[in-house]
């Protein structure tokens, strides 16, 4: 079974770096292999050894030609990746993403499953696995915590508020994974040393027949006008306790609605 | 000149940490309070390879270099002594001779499993009468004409890896000489016992001041026959054939050293920053500020004493003195280190829960352990020439 899985690369959390004039991340350092995506590689690893064989296909969006994060999940085990940078893509959005996600996906041949993470961990709108489904017209199911393939089908627990749903989706499809689907393997040095010479297709948003001039900032239709930091937390309230401090304790949690 | 490691070096060096902080440092406290020698999280570290490093491929090893050894110990070491001691006598000790010095037979036979890190080898040198003079072996090993087999008597201190639930074997050194006692140089030579052979008796774990995840037995032979073919690189070679695997091993355990001392730097300067003392950090006093810097020499200098003997064994280069000179600096440097800091993290550093206070106690065997300092001194000495 051939398995696709996005893998975004990030500025690493530990040392995010500065925002640029236009209020984007300033992403010219090097980048990590996002560790919700360690999860979906660990997973793709996984079914692909459960089916008996098959190849796990890494793609990425990122600029420079980063690939420091794709090595990492090399070295996991993935057998080879599709990269995508082009200094077009500056300013994407999340559709963008998912529609050269989808290109560069097409490129893989005969793949039957594609996997992503829920949500990145530093963009995090948690939009771009279905996008790319809907632009590929493929069945998809988000929030897996458990995944199984079968006779052409895939079965996912997905996780709910309450538990979890049985779905299942006839292949190929999309799934999106939670962290805790799996516990991601670390990476061998024997890994770290073969993945030096597994194949990075790199390629341009030209090469995947898109349009350059209607991705970026040209296709995002949005524009970052101002960023402001967080608040800073308020010192919290202190009760003195004069021998009704449980009273007004109860008082203030039921102010809040929490009782 | 190049100070840099590889790009390959740096990502594993940055896996080994993520498994250290992650697998290992949360239960180390736990592990040194019960005296738990953790068979699970060892074998975890078989399986990111680490037992095999720098051993051929063929044998279940990575083919690494020395130096990227070096890395693993080192950064084990910043968060459990004891789990680095067990990976560096694992490979050093364990490992290291049968490669270096076992027949192909052998190699296959035992490499394998002590690569994936399933076993455990151990390397019976010190006696309870031989130590630093480990040529005064006392432990016999004679031929037994009639079954072929080696018969061995005698008894062994203080060897690490030899009585875990995962040990496969300890090679050991015994004299083999039996017909000339009178003058001469005794024979010594190395022979591999397997676990559980009769006849060799794994005593109780010694109580020890540190290292108490560690595993450590006395063993004691009587009577203890294996085949003629357990014999290990030449008969008569064993004294020159542990000499190799020390020099070896001083480096490795120099890197255990350096992993300790960078442990106590970062440590400290975090908590000198945080802790405070008639109203001010404590980093803001000379007196702790300036135990941070000499610190931060300290691991500077180890490290370099440490990675630039590695270097010249990947070299191929003489190292001899380098490795002596590694493990005698950065060993005293880390006890010196661990004294210190305790020192700024004042009560709390007496505690065991945190983890300097465990790095105090675990660092004193460094200056005794594969050679004292008193015996790297000598090393030194004589590579300068000098009649010692
Ligand atoms: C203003 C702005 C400027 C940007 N500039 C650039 C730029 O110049 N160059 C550039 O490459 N990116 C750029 N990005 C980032 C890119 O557009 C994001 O990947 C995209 O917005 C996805 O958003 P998200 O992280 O919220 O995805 P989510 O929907 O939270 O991600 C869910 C999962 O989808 C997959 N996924 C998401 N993004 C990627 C990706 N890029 N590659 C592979 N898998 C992915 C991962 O599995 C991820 O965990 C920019 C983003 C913004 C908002
Ligand atoms: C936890 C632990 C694990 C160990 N693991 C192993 C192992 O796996 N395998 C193994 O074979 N051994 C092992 N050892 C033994 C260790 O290597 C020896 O303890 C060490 O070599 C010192 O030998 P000794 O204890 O006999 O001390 P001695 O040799 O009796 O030395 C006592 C003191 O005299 C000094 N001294 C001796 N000779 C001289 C000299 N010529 N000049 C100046 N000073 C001298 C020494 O430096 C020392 O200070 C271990 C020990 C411990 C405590």
């Amino acid at each position: 079974m051939n398995v696709v899985v996005c893998v975004k690369q990030i500025p690493d959390p530990a040392d995010p770096g500065a925002l640029e004039e236009d209020h984007t991340l300033k992403r010219d350092g090097k980048l990590i292999l996002d560790e919700s995506d360690s999860y979906g590689v660990e997973m793709a690893l996984q079914l692909a050894d459960a089916a008996g064989g098959g190849d796990v296909t890494l793609v990425s969006m990122a600029p420079n030609n980063e690939t420091s994060g794709l090595r990492t999940a090399l070295a996991m085990g993935a057998a080879k990746a599709v990269l995508v940078s082009d200094d077009a893509l500056s300013g994407a959005g999340a559709l963008d993403t998912a529609k050269v996600l989808a290109a560069a996906i097409k490129r893989v041949e005969g793949a039957d499953l594609i996997l992503a993470a829920t949500e990145s961990s530093d963009g995090y709108t948690g939009t771009v696995p279905e996008q790319i489904a809907a632009v590929l017209d493929l069945p998809s199911v988000t929030f897996a915590k458990h995944v199984e393939v079968a006779d052409g089908t895939v079965k996912v627990q997905r996780q709910t508020e309450s538990g979890f749903d049985e779905c299942e989706a006839p292949l190929p499809a999309l799934v999106s994974v939670t962290a805790g689907v799996v516990e991601p393997r670390y990476p061998s040095f024997k890994g770290i040393m073969a993945a030096k010479s597994k194949p990075v297709d790199q390629v341009t948003v030209a090469d995947l027949g898109l349009d350059p001039s209607a991705v970026g900032w040209a296709g995002a239709g949005q524009e970052i006008v101002d960023v402001s930091p967080a608040p800073e937390r308020q010192a919290g309230e202190v009760i003195e306790d004069e021998g009704d401090a449980h009273q007004k304790i109860v008082e203030f949690l039921d102010g809040l609605k929490v009782l | 000149m190049d100070f840099d490691l590889t790009e390959e070096q740096e990502s594993f060096r940055k896996v080994v940490r993520d498994f250290a902080v992650n697998e290992i440092a949360p239960h180390a406290e736990a592990w040194d309070r019960d005296h738990t020698f953790p068979v699970d999280t060892v074998r975890a570290m078989g399986d990111l390879g680490l037992f095999g490093l720098p051993f051929p491929e063929e044998y279940g090893g990575s083919s690494s270099d020395f130096t990227t050894l070096c890395l693993a110990i080192e950064e084990i070491a910043r968060v459990d002594q004891s789990m680095a001691i067990t990976l560096e006598a694992g490979v050093g000790l364990g490992a290291n001779p049968i490669f270096r010095f076992g027949s192909e037979a052998q190699r296959q036979r035992w490499l394998p499993d002590l690569c994936a890190g399933r076993a455990l080898g151990g390397f019976g040198l010190t006696e309870p009468e031989a130590g630093s003079d480990a040529g005064g072996t006392r432990t016999r090993a004679r031929l037994d004409e009639g079954s072929g087999k080696w018969v061995i008597d005698g008894e062994k201190a203080f060897i690490t890896n030899s009585g875990t639930a995962i040990t496969s074997l300890v090679t050991i050194t015994a004299r083999t000489d039996p017909g000339r006692e009178e003058g001469g140089k005794p024979e010594i030579s190395t022979i591999v016992v397997p676990a559980g052979t009769p006849g060799m008796g794994v005593q109780p774990a010694y109580r020890k001041m540190g290292w108490h995840a560690s595993d450590t037995h006395g063993l004691a032979f009587a009577d203890c026959r294996v085949p003629s073919d357990h014999l290990l690189g030449e008969r008569g070679r064993g004294f020159a054939n542990f000499l190799a695997i020390l020099d070896d091993g001083r480096v490795a355990i120099a890197a255990l050293a350096l992993g300790t001392i960078e442990a106590c730097l970062e440590q400290s300067v975090a908590y000198a920053q945080h802790r405070s003392a008639f109203g001010k950090p404590i980093g803001s006093y000379q007196a702790v500020a300036f135990k941070c810097a000499d610190l931060a020499v300290m691991a500077d200098t180890a490290r370099s004493l440490v990675y630039k003997a590695a270097w010249l064994k990947d070299q191929g280069r003489p190292f001899k003195k380098a490795a002596a000179m590694a493990k005698l600096h950065a060993t005293e440097a880390a006890v010196t280190a661990t004294r210190e800091a305790t020192q700024i993290f004042g009560g709390y550093g007496f505690i065991d829960e945190t983890p300097v206070s465990r790095f105090y106690r675990d660092s004193k065997i460094l200056e005794i352990g594969e050679g004292t300092s008193e015996v790297q001194r000598l090393v030194i000495s004589r590579q300068l020439g000098l009649p010692v």
